[in-house]
């Protein structure tokens, strides 16, 4: 559409707007209409009459002036934001059991993670004796290392700097990845060739080989935050690749292209009118890292090449191959076992919580479990 | 064409920027390698060894002689470099372009057999899985995929070496093959190389086949609704034709970019697995070389780890035009 076509249009909405006005006060039978009807959209406003109206009905109400039938307190605002943002995508996870199973696993790591330390005793030597095996005490459920440290304690203490890592990790490529992804995408010419130079050179380097040599070469401290950052250090790559080529769909949307022409910056454009389009796949992408960025660190923390402040899982692990050769000897296998089933079981309940994402994000989905929003299909059948 | 000299002129401006990158590490941090080595080489000659013999011996390690002004050096380091001088390695003595060269060979036989495996694998069982959606055997299948795709390569790996390996003794627990054999095309030679590669291969393959065959398995039940399949059937074209030609093909595109990645994994991506069965591939030494603060032996390993890649992916990339003829020519767009 030409920027004149736009104009003229936007001249012949002005015009009409004494006549909609009219319109409005001259039909009193619009409201008693919607009291017969419970299942209208409260907040969305334009329910049914402005559908009539945009339909070519009786009513000459444009679709531009339709104003919302009904007003809303404080309060019903409130509880709508409620349903709309957070009810209906808790219903769709609670439906589906991958993200239900998946959202408990993560609650459960969180739980660990803050409350977990309040009831378990700190890990420390001679807890218990010597290499006890797993399920054998009520004690030490899941045993003792070489040194009579509690293997539960040592897990459940390792957890908050080991989500620490993973969020910065999965922070930092998603930021990265999108501003680079978007602003490609969309400004094109130069800049996007720039940007896709950077970003297909650091696509190319090896990711854990870089890891290991900027951690043994910077000389850097056993930080969570940057270990997880230095763990990604170039995963963002390969999705602002992908992000780029999804706004290379919108970048000519009918929105976009209304929003560049009223002069939007950039910035707002972007923001405003391509991310929340691509929301689905950076969540996906999201949880997707995090599982990356676990299975990285604690390889690596496993082969003793990144540096620690305090024991984590892959810590463990090698402290279990190194120093009581869980590898050969059945008797210190749980203490390698207890941390790979750790890392595997919040693997899958990520993986899994990334499938669920994927419905989450579906608008049609959504709608339906929805309380306030009327579906489509009521919607229809009323009139 | 211009295309193909666009991607290799951006393939050499990788490594530039790679080996450019690796000098600003050894030169520019402080108290970093070089301190380090230069302190390492008064250790081992003593206090009599002057400090132009120091500089000398680093040079011989590095290829940064230390005494020059700034240029200098990174000229010089740029073009032993790019002659194929890497440096020499302060642990094992030999010079790296020889050590690494001589283990890359074995880390692309594990990582490319293993990737290898896991795609055709993955690929026929998802093609499968999305002929038979909803069966009991997709279920299960889609179940074991998800399990095996949340499992790190090396947690396989630790369990295959500690059941097969030590305890049931079925597979060897370390090196390339049995030393006793002469090396050469002989069969009880490349047997023995099979048979140590085995659980090596199989702890990557195993973790690599579930994501593909999901993958694959979505793919496929889109392309299976499409409409142009429809008219295929109507032509009365063979169901082989249709499934090869008109299915697989075009689910196997988009998983295209995820191969070139993964082809990217396969010099650097077998690190953890390669020191976990004491294998010496290209990651096993990159491990050593940073455990013995061998500054060389770890720049060197990594720049060519990388050149490797940035080879791998180039000539993936350019092919990608035979599979796919739309990807060819990017075109110029518009910017805003």
């Amino acid at each position: 559409m030409s920027r004149t076509d736009r104009h003229d249009e936007d001249d012949g909405a002005e015009s009409d707007f004494g006549a909609v006005a009219d319109g409005l006060t001259e039909d009193p039978d619009r409201f008693a209409d919607d009291d017969r009807d419970p299942g209208r959209s409260p907040i969305s406003g334009h329910a049914r009459n402005g559908r009539i109206a945009a339909d070519g009905g009786s009513s000459s109400v444009s679709e531009f002036q339709q104003m919302a039938d009904v007003s809303m307190t404080d309060a019903e605002r409130r509880r709508q934001w409620l349903d709309e943002k957070i009810l209906a995508p808790a219903r769709i996870v609670w439906d589906d059991w991958r993200a239900r199973t998946g959202v408990l696993v993560v609650l459960f790591y969180l739980f660990m993670g803050t409350l977990g330390l309040a009831l378990i005793t700190e890990p420390s030597p001679n807890q218990g004796g010597y290499l006890v095996g797993a399920f054998r005490t009520l004690e030490f459920p899941l045993g003792t290392t070489a040194s009579g440290v509690s293997l539960l304690s040592q897990t459940v203490y390792a957890t908050p700097s080991m989500l620490t890592m993973i969020a910065s990790g999965a922070v930092f490529t998603v930021c990265l990845g999108t501003l680079f992804g978007t602003v490609a995408g969309y400004k094109g010419g130069t800049a996007d060739s720039v940007l896709m130079v950077i970003t297909d050179i650091m696509m190319t380097i090896p990711g854990l080989p870089l890891t290991i040599v900027l951690a043994s070469a910077l000389n850097i401290k056993g930080s969570p935050v940057v270990i997880g950052v230095l763990i990604t250090v170039n995963a963002w790559a390969g999705l602002a690749r992908a992000i780029r080529s999804q706004v290379l769909t919108l970048r000519d949307a009918e929105y976009v292209e209304a929003s560049r022409i009223m002069g939007m910056s950039t910035p707002t454009i972007i923001s405003g009118d391509i991310i929340p389009n691509l929301m689905p796949y950076i969540t996906m992408n999201f949880v997707q890292q995090a599982r990356a960025v676990i299975f990285g660190s604690v390889g690596l923390y496993f082969l003793g090449v990144l540096p620690y402040n305090s024991v984590n899982w892959g810590v463990m692990m090698n402290a279990a191959v190194n120093r009581a050769g869980a590898t050969s000897s059945p008797a210190a296998f749980h203490w390698l076992l207890v941390p790979m089933v750790t890392i595997i079981v919040l693997a899958l309940g990520l993986t899994l919580l990334a499938q669920g994402a994927d419905r989450i994000f579906n608008p049609r989905v959504r709608a339906r479990h929805a309380e306030t929003v009327a579906s489509d299909d009521e919607a229809e059948g009323g009139i | 064409m211009s295309h193909v000299l666009k991607r290799l002129g951006q393939s050499v401006l990788t490594v530039f920027v790679v080996i450019s990158a690796s000098f600003g590490l050894i030169r520019l941090l402080p108290g970093g390698p070089l301190a380090y080595l230069r302190s390492q080489a008064i250790q081992q000659g003593g206090s009599d060894l002057s400090m132009a013999e120091i500089n000398a011996r680093i040079a011989a390690q590095t290829n940064i002689a230390v005494n020059e002004p700034m240029y200098v050096q990174y000229y010089e380091y740029m073009t032993a470099m790019l002659q194929g001088d890497f440096g020499q390695s302060t642990r094992y003595g030999d010079p790296v372009m020889q050590i690494i060269g001589s283990a890359i060979p074995w880390t692309v036989f594990l990582t490319a057999t293993a990737l290898f495996l896991a795609f055709t694998i993955g690929v026929s069982l998802g093609a499968f899985m999305a002929y038979k959606e909803g069966s009991n055997f997709d279920v299960a299948s889609t179940g074991v995929g998800l399990v095996l795709n949340s499992t790190p390569g090396y947690v396989v790996a630790l369990l295959f070496i500690s059941y097969l390996g030590y305890r049931m003794e079925l597979f060897p627990t370390g090196g390339r093959y049995a030393s006793e054999l002469t090396v050469g095309f002989n069969v009880p030679f490349l047997l023995s190389v099979l048979y140590h590669g085995a659980l090596p291969i199989a702890s990557m393959a195993l973790v690599g086949f579930g994501g593909w065959a999901l993958s694959m398995r979505g793919n496929s039940i889109r392309v299976l609704g499409e409409d142009y399949l429809r008219v295929a059937r109507l032509r009365g074209l063979s169901t082989r034709r249709i499934a090869l030609r008109y299915v697989a093909r075009n689910a196997i595109l988009p998983m295209y970019t995820g191969l070139m990645i993964a082809i990217g994994t396969v010099f650097g991506g077998a690190v953890i697995i390669e020191n976990i069965f004491a294998y010496p591939g290209v990651g096993f030494y990159l491990i050593q070389g940073i455990n013995a603060r061998d500054y060389p032996l770890m720049m060197g390993g990594f720049i060519i780890i990388t050149i490797a890649m940035v080879i791998g992916i180039t000539v993936a990339d350019l092919t990608y035009g035979i599979l796919d003829p739309r990807a060819k020519g990017g075109g110029s767009r518009e910017s805003y």
